[in-house]
């Protein structure tokens, strides 16, 4: 975010931007030498967030995790990496999980969307954060909401018939085990390598026994 | 980002028209490319315009036999529809070994077909580009080409096509259907869809300012064995290095092979499909014919080699 004075960056805007230029290793750090562009008009959304209506006026830039996080304080979602190759932005939209750092606020106008905290609340588990507690599924638990939904979602799609890269027979029903669940958990890294344990999780919830 | 503003189209032709006329406009479907790039202003689009939400996210049968995919199916759904899984296997599997579950959800046809080259120096603002800016040269080139392409290259550029969809979609005959800005409809065969770098890489399909993909018809099925086979540095969540589509007809003793990681576009040479009794080897002695390797990426041709020779054993255990 080199397009406005850096004095008059928000933490947003700062983060964003700093993201970007780790990822590029190319982003320029004198923003304030830049140029200032005038911000394009905020647009009206309206969407459905963990049960409750919202209404909100955005710059069509802002992505649906910044929307959630700094517009919203729903803190829960991460950003990781903010180019869609971490998970930890997760977010189930219409009832599919999707990277939330690799759309735009404005094209979810009518959706429905959940976040790692419209499952449960401390006291009132939702039964994957209970499985997660149980079977230790995290150390540092940056990656863990979006494991959460993702892992959620997994057991969905296997229920569904959605095939994955180790299904032997894309025409039939996939198993559960222990390969599905990790080829289907891919897109969630864990920079603390809990994956095993966020296997056992799941496979607990799914009542699944073997599962190696 | 840069600044942009943003507009949902009211029609497939709107969306076209809107595109066509208004000065650095680009379509948005999933958008998982698209703002991975623009987070990187290696995309600087000034305007947006959604095509989501115009009822093209049906696969309907064709009067043909075959299927007709809308351009917004999303990935996951292709995937996992049940005549997709039993007549075009290949279809299914190319697109599960891509990305990951959550990009599938958002990632669609359309998007998916336009996906733009991972050449870690088209990613690097840094560094010369004939595709990211063209006259600028080409780092690839005596740079880090590990990955890089074998066939059709130019001398301005050595990119790969790293969509797994549009290989299968090569071996299955595909035919992408579009709009042009002036509302008139137009078939393109997928052969001829993506174009190879030559002079200009950084014209990467057969379409024109503000043309819309408004759906890939897939012929009537054509039977036999479907493998879709990825090599790759991990066994998940990563692009091709190299991959093979194939539809082996052991019965009647044709195949069909078509190839990823190799070229700008998915490689396909009817002529080695004419060779399946000479095995692996004489496959790929005809379907790499031609191929200019560096010291980092010679070593693609025994890869594919050996990957067909894999796929084909495993056909006859079919
Ligand atoms: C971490 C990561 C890993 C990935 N791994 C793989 C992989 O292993 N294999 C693989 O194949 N892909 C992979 N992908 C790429 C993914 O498949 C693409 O990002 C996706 O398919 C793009 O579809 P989209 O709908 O999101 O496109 P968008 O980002 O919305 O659009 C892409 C381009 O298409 C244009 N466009 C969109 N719709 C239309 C239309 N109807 N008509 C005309 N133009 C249109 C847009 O203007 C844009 O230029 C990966 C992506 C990420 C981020
Ligand atoms: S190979 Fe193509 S995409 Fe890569 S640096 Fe050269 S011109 Fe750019
Ligand atoms: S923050 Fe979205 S995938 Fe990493
Ligand atoms: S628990 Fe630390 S990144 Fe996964």
């Amino acid at each position: 975010m080199n397009d406005k004075p850096a004095f008059t960056l928000s933490r947003r805007g700062a983060l964003v931007g700093g993201a970007a230029a780790a990822a590029a290793g190319a982003v320029p750090i004198d923003a304030g030498a830049a140029p200032a562009q005038p911000a394009p008009p905020a647009v009206p959304v309206r969407f459905t967030v963990n049960g409750k209506a919202r209404a909100l006026e955005l710059d069509p830039r802002v992505t649906l995790l910044d929307a959630l996080r700094e517009h919203l304080e729903l803190t829960g979602s991460k950003k990781g990496c903010d180019h869609g190759q971490c998970g930890a932005c997760t977010v189930m939209v219409e009832g599919k999980r999707i990277n939330s750092c690799l759309t735009l606020a404005v094209m979810h106008d009518g959706d429905d969307i959940t976040t790692i905290e419209g499952l449960g609340r401390p006291g009132d588990l939702h039964p994957m954060q209970a499985a997660f507690v149980k079977h230790d599924g995290f150390q540092c638990g940056y990656c863990t909401p979006g494991q959460i939904m993702s892992s959620i979602a997994v057991l969905e799609e296997i229920k569904d018939g959605v095939p994955s890269y180790v299904t032997a027979d894309v025409a039939g029903k996939p198993a559960l085990t222990g390969e599905e669940l990790r080829e289907r958990m891919s897109g969630n890294i864990c920079r603390c390598a809990a994956y095993s344990n966020i296997i056992a999780a799941i496979a607990d919830v799914a009542g699944a026994k073997d599962v190696a | 980002m840069k600044p942009f503003t943003y507009e949902r189209a009211a029609s497939p032709a709107a969306a076209a028209a809107a595109v066509a006329r208004t000065p650095g406009a680009k379509f948005v479907a999933g958008g998982t490319n698209l703002l991975d790039l623009m987070k990187l202003q290696i995309e600087t689009p000034r305007h947006l315009v959604d095509v989501n939400r115009l009822g093209l996210d049906t696969i309907e049968p064709t009067a043909e036999g075959g299927l007709r995919v809308g351009a917004l199916v999303r990935n996951t759904a292709l995937a996992a529809d049940p005549r997709v899984r039993r007549d075009y296997g290949v279809l299914s599997r190319a697109l599960v070994s891509g990305a990951s579950g959550q990009l599938r959800n958002k990632a669609t046809t359309a998007g998916n077909l336009l996906q733009r080259t991972r050449c870690p120096y088209f990613y690097d603002t840094n560094q010369p580009c004939n595709k990211r800016q063209p006259g600028s040269g080409c780092a690839a080139i005596g740079g880090f080409n590990r990955n890089l392409a074998i066939l059709g290259t130019s001398k301005d550029c050595i990119a790969t096509h790293p969509s797994d969809m549009a290989v299968a979609m090569r071996a299955l005959d595909a035919t992408v259907e579009t709009v042009m800005p002036n509302g008139q409809a137009r078939r393109i065969a997928i052969a001829d869809f993506h174009r190879l770098p030559g002079g200009t890489p950084w014209v990467e399909t057969a379409l024109v300012a503000g043309e819309m993909i408004t759906a890939v018809t897939l012929p009537a099925p054509v039977g036999g064995t479907h493998i879709y086979r990825k090599v790759r540095d991990r066994s998940s969540y990563a692009f091709a290095t190299i991959s093979v589509a194939a539809v082996l007809r052991p019965t009647t003793g044709t195949a069909r092979f078509a190839f990823g990681g190799l070229a700008h576009k998915p490689w396909r040479v009817e002529a080695a499909e004419t060779r399946v009794d000479g095995g692996a080897k004489a496959i790929a002695a005809a379907a790499l014919a031609g191929a200019q390797t560096t010291d980092q990426n010679a070593f693609k041709v025994p890869l594919v080699e050996r990957t067909l020779a894999s796929v084909l054993a495993e056909g006859a255990a079919a």
